[in-house]
């Protein structure tokens, strides 16, 4: 086994370790570095300059504004996500009468799970547009139904008090179909037997959910948390494109306000860096956060 | 439907010891398909709204939003195609994602193999190394990627945006990969050696074969994730509209029929980006839910 694996080990991984240096690791490394210049770009003028980016950062409304709106999103997506695609697939799952079949899904389980899974495929820009004309306020597909009843709609993304939350509306659709089939297939490796066990004994529903699959799922359920977490201080691309941040800076995320400070009006470099550097940390600390505090004994189950 | 009737006479006409139990559970069936139901409409109701958008006039879609198209307009379709290039961009991402997820493949399968199968020095800190990358949104390297791309000369080129998709998919690929390759069972490598055969056919004759099903549930992943990717081929190749890849084109076709008032145009175009994939997708539901799923689950 030994002879002649040095020539494999070097072709096999030094040009991936290479693309994965230049486009990856430099990158974010570089980040640290730029992050305490005052690079405006295009020229190759960059000062040093110390902490001076974070501390503007600290004192910068509009920074804080959008990160109250990444903390609302990381309040409400995970959980939001969560509960919907724990309901869904409990019910897809074991949402069938507990009668002579055992404990199966509902009718029709194979049509919701691929029904559900629709927006998993299209892209962000798909989604952002469709979206975009579904709350258009006069042609969308909301206004549209709102009239007969004689109700006036709001112009939904154009309204600095619905827009943020028409954003997070569109998250939540977007992510639940996969959480769904996620679960879904967690509660598969689940033993029948414990159910029916569980049915005999008289337990309710929710009971079943709390005490039963919940407990059985949590790893799958913490992993979920983390992913939703790290989303939620991104969704940048949604923002982007369904209300560039707008109105009035009223759905802004820290993503966002990165990508303006340097590709929009104004290039500067340096503090687009100290803002993508404060994220970086944001979004380890709030994965590490997330880990240790779902972090429960694990239950085996064969 | 039969079942769940019978079911439900049988429990109100003869009163059993568990009736109270199947009672609660029957109501709440009625709730939860409800909730199951709204749900499938909501997923589905905008979709199917912007495929029978794509064949109405403007003006129906003005003044009738909810109603059916007047007739089928595959005109709106063919403006979509030629006159706002759909056709083109589409064309233009199967280039630049069959250049990306070869190679994104091809380092990330042999780079997983090393790690589950060969020891070496450093190996952890290299394996970490690689699979960190999955922790970070991919903007936050967005400025000095920038740069990197540029001074490398790939600004606005092709050949930029397949290496820069390679290696972002690289970290899940590795970690996923690199965990199917120590299922594999050692005992036919093993018998390979022996018999002579070298490292590096043992790899594409033998274990890469066997790899299959792992290849291609993360590789249904990296084409989904390189198919969709919008803020790379945003930042790194903002300019010339002719090399543009899908998820710009719509993005820029939202923009301008937005200001030119051709919402049929505009849903024509999604209805051509977004058809394909859900086709794909139906086709290969079980494999695209599954390859989608199954990284997360270990």
């Amino acid at each position: 086994m030994r002879h002649g694996k040095y020539p494999l080990i070097i072709t096999f991984l030094v040009p991936p370790l290479l693309l994965y240096g230049v486009f990856v690791v430099s990158p974010y490394l570089q980040a640290f570095q730029i992050s305490t210049t005052d690079w405006l770009g295009y020229s190759a003028d960059a000062n040093f300059v110390g902490l001076d980016n974070f501390v503007r950062l600290w004192r910068d409304d509009y920074v804080w504004n959008a990160v109250k709106n990444n903390a609302i999103l990381l309040a409400l997506l995970p959980v939001l996500t969560i509960a919907l695609g724990l309901f869904f697939a409990t019910m897809l799952n074991m949402g069938g009468r507990g009668g002579r079949a055992g404990v199966t899904g509902v009718r029709g389980t194979a049509a919701y799970r691929l029904v559900y899974f629709f927006p998993q495929v299209l892209s962000v820009v798909i989604i952002a547009v469709v979206w975009q004309q579904v709350y258009h306020p006069n042609a969308g597909l909301i206004n549209a139904a709102l009239k007969p009843l004689g109700i006036d709609g709001p112009s939904w993304l154009g309204d600095p008090r619905t827009a943020f939350w028409c954003v997070l509306a569109v998250m939540v659709w977007a992510n639940v179909g996969f959480y769904v089939v996620l679960f879904g297939a967690a509660m598969q490796a689940i033993p029948r037997d414990i159910y029916e066990a569980v049915l005999l004994d008289g337990a309710s529903r929710l009971v079943t959910l709390r005490r039963i699959t919940i407990p059985l799922l949590w790893d799958t359920v913490q992993v979920a948390w983390i992913y939703l977490a790290i989303a939620a201080l991104d969704g940048f691309i949604l923002v982007q494109l369904m209300t560039n941040g707008g109105p009035n800076f009223s759905s802004d995320v820290i993503g966002l306000r990165m990508y303006n400070t340097a590709f929009a009006s104004e290039t500067k470099f340096g503090y687009a860096s100290a803002i993508g550097v404060v994220m970086f940390f944001l979004t380890l600390s709030v994965a590490v956060l997330a880990l240790r505090a779902s972090r429960r004994e694990r239950i085996e189950f064969s | 439907m039969t079942l769940l009737a019978t079911e439900t006479k049988e429990a109100k006409s003869a009163p059993r010891a568990d009736r109270p139990l199947r009672r609660e559970w029957g109501v709440a069936n009625v709730f939860s398909h409800g909730f199951l139901l709204l749900w499938a409409l909501l997923t589905t109701l905008p979709l199917l709204w912007v495929v029978l958008s794509s064949f109405k006039s403007d003006d129906e879609i003005l003044t009738d939003p909810f109603g059916l198209p007047g007739a089928l307009r595959f005109e709106n379709w063919e403006r979509a195609w030629t006159e706002a290039h759909i056709g083109r961009y589409f064309l233009n991402s199967l280039v630049v994602v069959s250049g990306s997820l070869t190679l994104t493949m091809l380092f990330g399968a042999t780079a997983a193999y090393v790690f589950a199968r060969y020891d070496f020095r450093f190996k952890q800190v290299f394996y970490y190394l690689f699979v960190g990358g999955m922790m970070f949104p991919v903007f936050l390297a967005l400025v000095p990627l920038f740069f990197v791309v540029r001074n490398a000369g790939l600004f606005n080129t092709w050949r930029g945006l397949i290496l820069v998709y390679a290696a972002y998919s690289l970290p899940f690929t590795v970690f996923f990969l690199t965990a199917f390759f120590r299922t594999l069972p050692q005992t036919v490598a093993e018998a390979a050696l022996i018999d002579g055969c070298g490292h590096f056919r043992l790899f594409f004759r033998v274990m890469l074969p066997m790899a299959r099903p792992g290849l291609i549930s993360v590789g249904i992943f990296n084409f989904l994730a390189q198919w969709n990717q919008f803020i790379l081929p945003q930042v790194l190749m903002p300019n010339d509209e002719s090399r543009y890849v899908l998820a710009q084109g719509l993005s820029a076709l939202a923009v301008s029929q937005g200001y030119q008032g051709d919402f049929s145009g505009l849903f024509a175009g999604l209805t051509i980006a977004m058809l394909p994939v859900l086709a794909v997708y139906m086709l290969f539901q079980r494999q695209i839910q599954s390859g989608l799923t199954a990284g997360q689950l270990k």
